[in-house]
């Protein structure tokens, strides 16, 4: 199922097996509209991607729906909850992790998961098994007196996301929690987060790397405060894509993009590093594109079809001046 | 309200100030650096004046007036002059405050009973001290003066006279006169309000930074949860460091409690609660420790140091700034103060002012409490 910007997509019923449920969903900054009628649907036990780059709205979707900002329109509820009805209802249901892993540089591992226990009114036998659980999640067994300013980013994330299920909660929002540490550190993070889903948690999560995108189950695209697309990874490539997609690579990529705007055949250049992503409306197209590039004096190595990724599903729907494309 | 939920933060806030040394050092260090340095450094008394002379008489007489100066504690001679000139090279080297020249014909005057004209310099680079040494200058010369003039009566025949009014201060209170007794009590307000004020303020504010307030905020702890978990802390830091005051003036200054203990307690604890529940104000309209600092030693060190009747005191002060100085706790808390530590008097003689405590603490508390929901 996919639909662009139409802001109405699976709104109808269904709450019941819906984990979050939000209908035009708007947030207003004096005149500046931060998210403007926004409307998405989170299954249980889903990972769900919002997906854009910075200052897209996605942050302040996340902090409408954990209770951080109230909405200046629109309705939200979370696990059956209205979020403007009854905001502490929802903050009991929910972990929240922020962008900026936020734990105590100044307390120890097992402080600061003592603390946020302790904040969410666990028991002292609850504690100490959910302690275990935590120090195991984050791989941090033997560390547990390590004040957790001498951890490296990696350690610190999962700390925080085991920090923010310490209460076991049926849904997470996940605020860019992979900003700034390394491809290891991300891989390992997502292995959690699988994990936390597989266990039946609902994860949303935002990112603005399109690789971290493909693990989710569902994506929602936003650009400028709204919904730009929507839909599983697999469905936006199919349905946005509907063409093919080559990889050319060729001695100097920005000439060649320069080149390929001439040619009528290609729908769109992007520069890859080193390489060029030409969509096309057909395969035979690839000779025409070639052909303008060995013309245009430069020498193209190797040409290949390849499997669109996110990246030029983004692509084709924000343009170059970072506007939707309608 | 849950009482588990208040330990946890409370626990938390202790363990981080017990790791952090800026924070112990403005809690426990900066009150004795400043009780030291203003106990110690920083004396209204004005005592031992440096005195020179310039007597151009010297007869028994002129003599006798110079020794009436010395007989006090308050003027000390450092010179003997013999010309005019040297007193302005010592005025300007700052050796001597005041010189002192006796006319030629001093002792032939005072004998006749006639005018004699004596003159005072006094270096009035600081004011305050020089019209105090002026005031000196002029109470022992006008009791010599009375004594000349009893004795040129007798001397005329008229016996049995005494000097007409015979005025015998008695200071209640601190009758030695101490500024000691005056600026600890003073010195106590500025520093608990710097300590509360800013301890809370920064805490707050640092989560905020830091982004762990919001991982509070998104959790089910409550507002007034939330305000006294990380207030209590510093409310008992704070009577930690008034008690370390307290003790280091009496070991130091001599200063005493001459009220109840009880009494003390009560208006301190009140004065407290304000000063933390303006902390967790100012740290809903600041975002940034600096910001932070600034607000609240702008908002606290300096009214309390200048408005609160510190040192300066309210009857020489423009009728507006005397109304800005109503707004001030500092002002009640001092008052009350000084009326426990060096009246020992009790609440009924400072009602006023507990009262005024209470309503400032009763409005700080309620807008922070305001604030901090509405910025969820």
């Amino acid at each position: 199922m996919i639909s662009f910007r139409d802001g109405g997509a699976g709104s109808a019923g269904a709450a019941a097996e819906n984990a979050i449920h939000t209908e035009k969903l708007t947030k207003r900054f004096g005149s500046f509209v931060a998210v403007d009628s926004v409307s998405f649907d989170v299954p249980a036990g889903s990972i769900f991607g919002l997906l854009g780059a910075n200052g897209a709205g996605k942050s302040t979707t996340i902090r409408m729906l954990c209770g951080l900002l109230a909405p200046t329109s629109g309705t939200a509820s979370v696990a059956g909850i209205d979020i403007a009805r009854n905001p502490e209802g929802v903050k009991r249901r929910i972990g929240y992790m922020s962008q900026r892993f936020s734990l105590y540089n100044d307390l120890s591992v097992e402080e600061n998961i003592r603390f946020f226990g302790g904040v969410y009114g666990l028991s002292d036998r609850e504690l100490a098994e959910r302690q275990r659980e935590t120090v195991r999640l984050a791989g941090l067994e033997g560390r547990e007196r390590a004040l957790t300013r001498e951890l490296s980013g990696g350690w610190k994330q999962r700390l925080a996301l085991g920090c923010a299920m310490l209460h076991h909660p049926g849904i997470v929002f996940l605020d860019e929690p992979t900003g700034g540490t390394d491809p290891i550190s991300r891989r390992l993070f997502w292995d959690v987060i699988n994990e936390l889903a597989q266990a039946g948690t609902t994860v949303l999560v935002t990112t603005h790397y399109l690789d971290e995108a493909e693990y989710c189950n569902e994506l929602v695209l936003m650009h400028a405060g709204r919904i730009v697309a929507q839909g599983s990874p697999g469905a936006l490539k199919r349905e946005v894509i509907t063409g093919s997609v080559f990889e050319v690579e060729c001695s100097d990529p920005v000439a060649g993009m320069s080149t390929l705007r001439g040619v009528p055949e290609v729908r769109e250049t992007a520069i890859f590093a080193t390489r060029l992503h030409v969509s096309l409306d057909k395969d035979q197209d690839v000779e025409a594109a070639v052909g303008a590039l060995r013309s245009a004096g430069l020498t193209v190595s190797a040409y290949a079809r390849i499997v669109p990724s996110l990246e030029d599903v983004f692509i084709r729907l924000i343009d170059r001046n970072g506007e939707a494309k309608a | 309200m849950n009482r588990a939920r208040i330990a946890t933060i409370m626990v938390k806030e202790l363990r981080q100030v017990s790791r952090d040394p800026a924070t112990l050092g403005m809690l426990l260090v900066v009150p004795l650096f400043l009780l030291l340095m203003f106990g110690f450094a920083i004396s209204l008394d004005v005592k031992h004046i440096q005195m020179a002379v310039l007597d151009r008489d010297r007869t028994p007489s002129s003599r006798e007036f110079l020794q009436s100066f010395l007989h006090s504690e308050y003027f000390d001679l450092k010179q003997v002059l013999d010309r005019e000139s040297q007193i302005d090279g010592l005025l300007d080297e700052g050796r001597v405050l005041v010189a002192l020249v006796i006319p030629k014909d001093f002792g032939r005057a005072v004998g006749n009973g006639e005018r004699a004209e004596v003159q005072a310099i006094v270096d009035g680079s600081n004011g305050t001290t020089a019209a105090t040494a002026i005031g000196y200058v002029q109470a022992v010369a006008a009791d010599y003066s009375q004594r000349a003039f009893v004795r040129s009566l007798e001397r005329a025949g008229v016996t049995g006279m005494k000097t007409t009014i015979d005025f015998q201060p008695r200071v209640l209170f601190n009758p030695e006169l101490r500024s000691a007794n005056f600026l600890i009590p003073g010195l106590i307000v500025l520093i608990l309000m710097m300590t509360a004020v800013l301890s809370t303020t920064l805490s707050i504010v640092r989560e905020k930074e830091r982004g762990t307030m919001e991982q509070i905020i998104v959790s089910p702890v409550k507002s007034m949860e939330l305000i006294l978990g990380k207030t209590v802390p510093y409310l008992f830091m704070s009577l930690v460091a008034a008690a370390t005051i307290l003790a280091t003036s009496r070991l130091l200054f001599g200063v005493t409690v001459k009220g109840s203990w009880l009494d003390l307690s009560v208006v301190t604890l009140i004065f407290l609660f304000g000063c933390l529940a303006f902390g967790v104000f100012l740290s809903t309209i600041s975002d940034s420790q600096q910001v932070a600092f600034l607000l609240s030693s702008l908002l606290t060190l300096l009214p309390t140091f200048i408005l609160s009747g510190f040192v300066f005191p309210f009857r020489n002060m423009p009728v507006v700034i005397q109304a800005v100085s109503y707004l001030l706790p500092g002002r009640y808390y001092l008052a009350a103060l000084r009326a426990v530590m060096v009246k020992g008097v009790g609440f009924q003689a400072f009602g006023d002012q507990v009262l005024a405590l209470l309503v400032f603490a009763a409005v700080m508390g309620g807008l922070s409490v305001l604030r901090l929901r509405r910025g969820k």
